[in-house]
Order: C-alpha cells, then sequence, then structure tokens
C-alpha cells in the first residue's frame, strides 16, 4: 500500500495550510522532515527540513496512529503557514521520500471507505458537507456523514428480518406448535417499513433542494421593478435596470442565503404580447423557469389576470410601494419597503417544505428505497393469497433486505434464525 | 496380522460413513468400511425418522447423486409424510418414520452388494503417518490398515460422555464405548475441538400406552417417496401418536432441575436451540402450559414408542414420573431412559471445501464429528467427503458444491465459513436461492454432476436423461406457442386484456393455472406424463423468481472465480480489523465469495482482498 500525501486545504495564500499524508510510511516521513523522533500521537512543533538539512518552515506536527485516524491508517498532518511557496516545498520534500506519491482526487475518502471508517451514505455525507454553504445543507450533510440513513435502514432491516422470520418459521417448523396465522402481524410490520420508505423516498426531493438551492422566480408585467427587487435583495446590481419596459430579457440568477436556505432568485423578462422576436424568446423562457420554480413571486396590479397558475406557498404583491398611497401588501426595490416581508414569507415556505427532508438525500438512496418499497408492495398482494405462496412472498422481503443493504451492511441467515429462536419455543 | 490396501478407508457405519463408503466405491476406489460390529451399519441412534423441511431436500440430493440413503429409507418407511403439502413446492419435504431394523437390514445389503466396498470390522485407535500423511488406520488389536485416504465419521464417540441425570460415564451411544485414543492422536494435529451435547427421550413399550384416546396422525394416501428411482412403498404402514405435556408434568420438572445433568452443571457442551430438552422447554418458555409429543413407533413390528418432544439428562425417577404425568402415558413402560451425551466436534472451519481437514495430509471428517446433528446432514457430508476423497485418489478436480446448486452446498459452506456454535442442523431457511434448489428438482441440479464423475448408475442415468428428454420437450412446446389475451380467455383462462402475447410457461405461472386447462390449447401436449406435468407447472411457478435471482447467483459465481491461494497471508493486509484478520486466517476462505459472508465482513474488508489477490496476479504475471 502506497503512503499518500496532499494539501488537504484549500488552494492559495491563507493564515495556515494543513498537508495531510497517509499510509505505512506516512510517521516514518514525518519523522524525516522533522528530523528528531515524535511522540506516536499528539502535537509537536518542529522546523521542517528538506533532505539537504535547509529549513522550510516551521510546523505543527500532529500524528494519528491507525486505526484511531480519519483514514484508519497512520496519519500525519503538517500545519505550516498558508504560503503558496512553503506548501509547494514542503511537498516537494514529501514527493522525495521513497513509496510516497501525491494522493488521487478522493483518495483520503476512498481509504476511510475501504477501511471500514465511514460507510457509503457517510462518504455521501462528507462530500455533500464539504460542498455546504449554509445551515440548512450543513445540517443536512452532518446528518448523513453521522451514519443516520445507516440507523435507519438497520430499523428497516431489523423489521423486515422479524417479518421473515414470523413466515419462515411457520414454513421450517410446520409440524410443530407455532403460531398459525402470522400474516396480520408481518402485513403491519411491512406497512410499517413501506411507509417509512415512502416518506424519505419522498423527502430526497427536497433534500435534493436543500442541496443545490430552492428556485424563486420573481414574475410579473413589464417594468413593475422586478429587477430592482432581485438587485435589493441581492445587495448589488445584479440585473439592469432602466425606465424601458422589456430591459429584462434572460433568467438572471442570484444565489443567496436566506436565513440558512440556498436560495436562487431568478429575474425573469416581463411577460407581455409583443412582436419583438428576442422580447419573446426571453418571455417564453421566463415562463418556463417561472413555471418549475418552487416560488413564485407575483409583482401584479389588484384584479390583473395572472398568465402563469399561482400554487400553494407563491406570493401576489403589488409593485412599487414607493409611488402608492395605501401600501399595506406592496413591496418596492428602491425603498425597500415590504422586503422583509417578502423575504420572511419565502423563508417560512421554504422552511415549512424543508422538514419534510429525510435522511436520505441523494438520487441513489431514493432508487433503492423504491425498489425495497416495490418488493414489499409484491411480499404485500402475495402474503394475501396464502401459505401456498409463502415462500414467494419470502423472497420478496429477502430481496428488499438485499435492497437495504445497499445503503449498510449485510443480513446473514442466522440472524434470521436468531429471530425465530428468540421468540418462538420450538423443537419436539 | 495382515494388513489391506485400500485407497480409501472410511471409519464409522453410521449416516455419514455408509454414504462416505458407497460414494467411493462408485467413483471406482478400492473402499473399506471400517465398523466395530457389521450390526452397527446404518443403525438410527436417535429418531426413527428421515427426512423433514431441508432434511428431506438433503435426502433428495443425496439419492440424486445416487446415493444410498434415499433408497433404503423407501425401503424401511412406515409412515410417509410430504411436510407443507399446502405451502410452495421449494418448501415442500418428504419425511417418514422409518423401522429401524428395515433400515439396517436394506443398508448392510446394499453396502455388502456394492462393488469396490469391503466391510471391515474392528475397532480404530490410532492412525499410520508417514511426516504430515496419514496412510492408514491401526485397529484395537494391533492390526494395520493401508489407506491412502481415511474418511473420519466418528459421530459423537469423540470423548462421548453420557449423562443421566447426576450419574456420568464415557460412552459414545448408549451400550457403545467412546474413542478416547482416537481422539488424544487428534490432538497431536492441533485440531481446534468444541463440546457440543445433545439429548434423547426415554423410550417406551408401545403395548403399555394407552391408544385409546389419542390423536392419531397417519401418512398421506399418496405418499411421496425419498428415491427418483422409486415410486411404490413396500413396508407396511403405521400412524403415530400424538399427545401433550400439562402443568403436572411441568411442575415435576422444574422441582426436579438441579438433578439434570444440563441443569445441575454437569454439562459445558451446547446444545441444539431447535431440539431443546423438555427442562429447556419448561424453563425458557414457562408461560406455555403445554407441550406436543408425537409418539413415534420405531417399526412395524418392533413395540419400542420413540416420545419426540421430550428429550432429557433427568434421573430415572424423574423421568418416569414425568411420562406417567402424561395423558395416556399413565401406565407407559420406559425401556430405555432417556440421556444426554456430550462429545468433541472439529471446529469445521478447519476443513476445506472438500471436507479434508487442513494441515493434515490424506484425512477428511464427515458427520457430527464437524458439529452437525441429524442423519440426512451426516449423509451428505459423508457423500462430499467420499467423493473428493475418490476423486483426489484418481487425481481428478474436487467435486465442490455451491449455495447456488444444492442445500450440500449451504451447508459445506456454512460450516466451513462461520463454523458451528449449537448442533447444526438444515432448514430450508439457510437456503437464499430456495426457490430453485427444491427437493422435486434435485435431480435435475445433480444428476449431471454425477454422471459427469462415472458415479452414475447406468439405471439412474437413463431414467435421467429420458426425463429431461420429456421435460424439455415439453417446455420447448409451451415456451414457443404464444397467446393473446383473447385467445386465453377463450380458453377459459383470466388475463388483463392488455394486447400482450404471453407463452405457455407465462400463462403456467398463473395461480389457478394448470397444465391440464393449458394442454388443449396446443397440440401434442396431451400425451404428456402426469410426472412431468407437476414438474413443468413447478418450473413455471418460480421461472420469474429464478431469473431474478440469477443476475445474484451471477454475481456470487464471479466472487468464486476469485480463488484465494491457501498461502494468501491474510495478516499481512493493512486497514482489515484484527478481528476479521483472526476469523479469515481460521476460516481461510476458499474464494472471495466465501470470504464475503464470514460474519462480519464488511464490503471494504473484501476490497482489501481483492485488491492484494490482483495484485498477487499481476505480479507473478510479471515474474513469469
Amino acid at each position: 500500500m502506497d503512503t499518500i500525501f496532499a494539501l488537504a486545504s484549500a488552494q492559495g495564500k491563507a493564515g495556515v495550510a494543513v498537508i495531510r499524508v497517509s499510509g505505512p510510511q506516512a510517521h516514518q516521513a514525518a519523522l524525516q522532515l522533522s528530523g528528531s523522533s515524535l511522540p506516536r500521537q499528539g502535537t509537536t512543533l518542529r522546523v521542517l527540513k528538506d533532505q539537504f538539512g535547509n529549513p522550510l518552515d516551521e510546523a505543527l506536527v500532529l500524528l494519528f496512529s491507525g486505526p484511531h485516524s480519519f483514514t484508519g491508517e497512520n496519519t500525519v498532518e503538517f500545519q505550516v503557514h498558508g504560503s503558496i511557496a512553503v506548501i509547494s516545498a514542503v511537498l516537494q520534500s514529501l514527493s522525495e521520500i521513497d513509496g510516497l506519491r501525491i494522493a488521487e482526487p478522493g483518495e483520503f475518502t476512498r481509504r476511510a471507505l475501504e477501511n471500514g471508517k465511514l460507510d457509503l451514505a457517510q462518504v455521501e455525507g462528507l462530500a455533500d458537507l464539504i460542498d455546504a454553504e449554509t445551515e440548512s445543507q450543513r445540517k443536512q450533510a452532518q446528518t448523513l456523514l453521522s451514519g443516520g440513513l445507516g440507523v435507519l435502514a438497520e430499523r428497516w432491516r431489523r423489521d423486515l428480518i422479524r417479518a421473515a422470520s414470523l413466515i419462515e418459521v411457520t414454513i421450517d417448523f410446520a409440524d410443530e406448535d407455532v403460531p398459525v396465522d402470522v400474516t396480520p402481524e408481518v402485513s403491519g410490520l411491512l406497512s410499517g417499513i413501506q411507509a417509512d420508505l415512502q416518506k424519505e423516498a419522498e423527502g430526497v426531493g427536497i433534500a435534493e433542494r436543500i442541496r443545490h438551492g430552492f428556485e424563486v422566480a420573481i414574475v410579473g408585467a413589464p417594468n413593475v421593478g422586478k429587477s430592482t427587487l432581485l438587485n435589493m435583495l441581492a445587495g448589488r446590481e445584479a440585473a439592469i435596470t432602466s425606465e424601458y419596459a422589456g430591459t429584462t430579457r434572460d433568467v438572471i440568477e442570484v444565489r443567496m442565503d436566506l436565513a440558512g436556505l440556498p436560495v436562487t432568485l431568478l429575474d425573469t423578462a416581463g411577460l407581455r404580447d409583443t412582436d419583438d422576436h428576442v422580447e419573446n424568446i426571453g418571455i417564453s423562457l421566463a415562463r418556463k423557469r417561472a413555471e418549475s420554480a418552487d416560488l413564485r413571486v407575483f409583482l401584479v396590479e389588484k384584479g390583473e389576470d395572472l398568465t402563469i397558475e399561482m400554487r400553494d406557498g407563491d406570493i401576489r404583491l403589488l409593485p412599487k410601494a414607493d409611488v402608492r398611497e395605501n401600501s399595506e401588501i406592496a413591496v418596492s426595490g428602491k425603498t425597500g419597503q415590504g422586503v422583509d416581508y417578502l423575504i420572511s414569507h419565502i423563508t417560512r415556505v421554504l422552511r415549512d417544505r424543508s422538514a419534510g427532508a429525510g435522511v436520505a438525500s441523494h438520487a441513489r438512496h431514493r432508487e433503492t428505497l423504491n425498489s425495497a418499497n416495490e418488493r414489499l408492495k409484491n411480499a404485500q398482494t402475495i402474503l394475501l393469497q396464502g401459505p401456498e405462496y409463502y415462500d414467494i412472498a419470502t423472497e420478496e422481503m429477502r430481496s428488499a433486505i438485499r435492497s437495504l443493504e445497499m445503503l449498510v451492511g449485510r443480513v446473514g441467515v442466522e440472524d434470521l434464525l436468531d429471530e425465530i429462536f428468540s421468540s418462538f419455543c420450538l423443537g419436539k | 496380522m495382515k494388513h489391506s490396501i485400500f485407497d480409501v478407508i472410511v471409519v464409522g457405519g453410521g449416516h455419514a460413513g455408509t454414504e462416505a463408503a458407497h460414494a467411493a466405491a462408485r467413483m471406482g476406489v478400492k473402499t473399506a468400511l471400517l465398523t466395530l460390529h457389521r450390526r452397527d451399519i446404518g443403525v438410527m441412534s436417535c429418531n426413527p425418522a428421515i427426512g423433514g423441511l431441508g432434511k428431506g431436500h438433503l435426502v433428495r440430493e443425496i439419492d440424486a447423486l445416487d446415493g444410498v440413503m434415499g433408497r433404503v429409507a423407501d425401503k424401511a418407511g412406515i409412515q410417509f409424510r410430504l411436510l407443507n403439502r399446502r405451502k410452495g413446492p421449494a418448501v415442500q419435504g418428504p419425511r417418514a418414520q422409518a423401522d429401524r431394523a428395515i433400515y439396517r437390514t436394506e443398508m448392510l445389503k446394499l453396502t455388502e452388494a456394492q462393488e469396490n466396498l469391503q466391510i471391515v470390522e474392528g475397532e480404530a485407535v490410532d492412525f499410520l503417518m508417514s511426516d504430515n500423511c496419514i496412510n492408514g488406520v491401526v485397529l484395537s488389536d494391533g492390526a494395520e490398515i493401508h489407506g491412502r485416504k481415511i474418511i473420519l465419521t466418528s459421530g459423537t464417540f469423540l470423548r462421548g460422555v453420557i449423562h443421566i441425570g447426576d450419574i456420568s460415564r464415557p460412552g459414545g451411544r448408549m451400550g457403545d464405548r467412546p474413542s478416547v485414543k482416537l481422539a488424544e492422536r487428534m490432538d497431536d494435529f492441533e485440531v481446534p475441538f468444541g463440546r457440543l451435547k445433545t439429548g434423547t427421550p426415554p423410550r417406551l413399550d408401545g403395548r403399555t400406552i394407552d391408544w385409546s384416546g389419542l390423536d392419531l396422525q397417519p401418512g398421506d394416501d399418496d405418499p411421496t417417496l425419498f428415491s427418483f428411482l422409486n415410486n411404490r412403498i413396500s413396508a407396511p404402514q403405521v400412524s403415530c401418536g400424538i399427545t401433550h405435556t400439562n402443568e403436572r408434568t411441568h411442575d415435576i420438572i422444574q422441582k426436579n432441575l438441579s438433578r439434570s445433568a444440563m441443569y445441575g452443571g454437569h454439562i459445558d457442551g451446547v446444545g441444539p436451540r431447535y431440539c431443546p430438552s423438555i427442562e429447556d422447554k419448561v424453563v425458557r418458555f414457562s408461560d406455555k402450559s403445554s407441550h406436543q409429543i408425537f409418539l413415534e413407533p420405531e417399526g412395524a413390528t418392533d413395540h419400542t414408542i420413540y416420545p419426540n418432544g421430550i428429550s432429557t439428562s433427568l434421573p430415572e425417577d424423574v423421568q418416569e414420573d414425568y411420562v406417567h404425568s402424561i395423558f395416556g402415558l399413565e401406565n407407559a413402560v420406559i425401556l430405555q431412559p432417556g440421556y444426554a451425551i456430550e462429545y468433541d466436534y472439529v471446529d469445521p472451519r478447519s476443513l476445506s471445501l472438500d471436507l479434508s481437514l487442513r494441515g493434515v495430509e490424506g484425512l477428511y471428517l464427515a458427520g457430527q464429528i464437524n458439529g452437525t446433528t441429524g442423519y440426512e446432514e451426516a449423509a451428505a457430508q459423508g457423500m462430499v467427503a467420499g467423493l473428493n476423497a475418490a476423486a483426489s485418489c484418481l487425481d481428478k478436480e474436487p467435486v465442490n458444491f455451491s449455495r447456488s446448486n444444492s442445500y450440500i452446498g449451504v451447508m459445506i459452506d456454512d460450516l466451513t465459513t462461520n463454523g458451528v456454535t449449537e448442533p447444526y442442523r438444515m432448514f430450508t431457511s439457510r437456503a437464499e436461492f430456495r426457490l430453485s434448489l427444491r427437493a422435486d428438482n434435485a435431480d435435475q441440479r445433480l444428476t449431471p454432476i454425477s454422471i459427469s464423475l462415472g458415479c452414475c448408475s447406468q439405471e439412474r442415468k437413463e431414467k435421467f436423461l429420458s426425463k429431461m428428454d420429456q421435460l424439455g420437450s415439453t417446455k420447448y412446446a409451451l415456451e414457443s406457442s404464444k397467446y393473446t389475451p383473447k385467445q386465453l380467455l377463450s380458453a377459459g383462462i383470466k388475463v388483463s386484456q392488455d394486447g400482450n402475447r404471453r407463452t405457455g410457461m407465462d400463462v403456467l405461472a398463473f395461480p389457478d393455472v394448470t397444465f391440464e386447462t393449458l394442454a388443449p390449447l396446443i397440440t401434442g401436449l396431451d400425451q404428456t406424463k402426469p410426472e412431468i406435468r407437476r414438474q413443468v407447472e413447478r418450473d413455471a411457478l418460480y421461472a420469474t423468481y429464478i431469473e431474478r435471482q440469477k443476475r445474484e447467483i451471477d454475481a456470487m459465481k464471479r466472487d468464486e472465480g476469485h480463488v484465494i491461494p491457501v498461502d494468501f497471508d491474510f495478516s499481512s493486509i493493512s486497514g482489515l480489523s484484527n478481528e476479521l484478520k483472526t476469523k479469515l486466517c481460521v476460516t481461510k476462505p476458499h474464494d472471495l465469495a466465501q470470504a464475503a459472508r464470514i460474519d462480519g465482513m464488511t464490503p471494504a474488508g473484501l476490497a482489501l482482498i481483492l485488491a492484494r489477490l490482483r495484485r498477487d496476479t499481476s505480479q507473478k504475471k510479471r515474474e513469469a
């Protein structure tokens, strides 16, 4: 096994940079660079030197002994000054040591996975955490990273094993004093798991939104101040504004953090009938994006017809509050009037929706959950056909267990028998 | 004394021993069956029954490989029942009460008639060794028998101890001495031993049982036999009786628990959870006020009754008391008290897939010595050891069974991968591919193996090939005819009118559709034999699931293709936990698929092993 190293912190100038080394030779490499012996565990301050004894930088050296490290292997972290020159000098010195090589992208995490320090879902969680920009993204990633999905899958698997064992007992111990009609309990267990699976699978959509951002589209007639409102919300001149109707033709996107939720605001072309070919392209694009957005903010006059359907959670406001007398439900990008109200509305709606997100957060999770659910649906139908088809029903359940195992570990038939034996008196 | 020379010597004439000896002899090598007494061949020491769920599957598989157990059990059967008759064919298991005397007589007859097979009476006390290689056995009278391969099937005889209440004495079976010397010799091999126990109930005199008020359980009207070669029974048929323990029985047992060998602390061995003693049942399931007892006749003309369900290690006087508290047994005379027996077993993880013991050249182990219980489990291992010992003598490839082709494969894999913590018994739920591993298709799965090994009788071969011919052409006819929903509806078959054309096999999988419903639609099928009709129906029923499992089986076969060399050094793989390393070193998995099944194995651990295997292979290539 090679020993690998790489810069673990971001590229570029910074106060501190972290260089990580992992593998059988990691400790040896640390010793070579720091020139004197190091404690097997903990933090030491050392001057790192190249192979000719020239000092590179003063560094904090952290030693971790496998398996108690991120990768599960012997690991060293050098905290050096975040200078591009220092970093490249240290990396250069490491590369000159025999048996050490620069890590491939993601290789530290892969080793952590291979060494059983993380399961597959946790790896996904780790990647999400590194990408997280907002509070809700951080929380979602950390639930996954802390093994939340594994805990759930383990619970479903346990219930499924229990359900299967109830059927198996009527199969393998047909000649003995065992409960005859186990279908009500089995069916109850399966229904419970199915409901959970469905809820988690449905939550993946929301979880993906949390990961990639919710889209909020501002729509309305031309020249009602949509772009001005966007600029106000963004805190910068993201969109060009003018007194001419039809200034915005493309869709302008602004990413922002709304009370911890990642939101992409969309400024769209004003909706009207026009002969201008280019403007028409912009309008149809606006409609499309507005339709697919998570939320729509309508800037419209009282009684004005909406050409895009208003859906649950959408908000309708009067435009240009600054030039109105009576402006209780109006908003102005110019003066900021009504903006707080708008923000709190968007936040409330999106936060409510976020509550629907479970631990499952990736398309892979959804597919696995759905396929397990499909098997259980079959199992339920087959169970109703009676004991004649119990063997097929348990095959469907076994198949569901296998699907769930793709999220975590693996099922042993001994688990099944353990469940059988702890629950029933068997043996004649 | 003089010294014959054999290829294979089988030590022990029980179910593992007889099957092993027959298998080796059928393979064409010169075989000796060494037993204490000729009369002990095929003796049933425990309950007088063969087959059951999972076990019946094993018997069918043994028969498909042209073994003897099924044929003998058919002759000796005095009450045949197909268990789970009202459940799917995959989980139906043939079972029969067997007449002990007929079983022994028939087994001896077949054994004496088998070509290449010689019965030798005597007690093996030691092995003949040269270096680390076994090449014979020494008998108690000093005689030496030379052989190239030895199959040891010593059952419960290794350091066996019999317990009745607080009385314990050495014994391999009631009335027989244990094999202590052989066990000591095995110690020299540094074989990892463990201790197990099993029990038997008191045997009753059927003439003193009041049968008048008891429920009787007759056999099936249409008996299902074990052997693919047989279609009729020969012994007279009897019924079993059913009675129950009651609260008084339980009181007597509760009061005397301290006098039970097990509860009095005289036994260290672990007993099977699925065959608990009556003491165990009363203690562990104290909320139940009654347990079922089957009164099984030991023979059509034998008065002995085996009360299945009340095995015990209580003292004789307590046995008398509790037996007499049971309805119908008030005046029953105990012919032989129940007893528990404790014995040594070898950790089966030290065996290879061919059941040879690693580290000792030429020694194979089969049966209870490997930690199993049951005649069928023993016989199946005997088959594996017998075929492989012979194959090895003939310089042929090992005969390995897989989880995907047989219950035999499931058992061998379970034993050699994860060892045992209690006597191992077969269940259908142990087989993840049980929809394809059925009792009804054991011949389709295994007889071709037996034919290609050259150890299949001409009679079986001809019968099998003709059956496969008929099955093949019938299935072809069904698969090549397609019907619209409209056509099917006109034949009285309800299908959704989705316009999809379905093959005859597809339609046969529908509930309520039988071969007879379909036959009028297809020309030439009206002559099909009933046995073929039923077989096609069963195949059709599971076809979709078997197709789905095929992907899983293919994945497993891929992993089985990654054979791990015998000298592979698991301890040098960095990143594997010490616990896993230890388990891997004990089990020494044959391939990656087996490694995957080691308890606690992680996908990550497998990736590491695979990576090392690949590295070693590419290194070898470079060196070559």
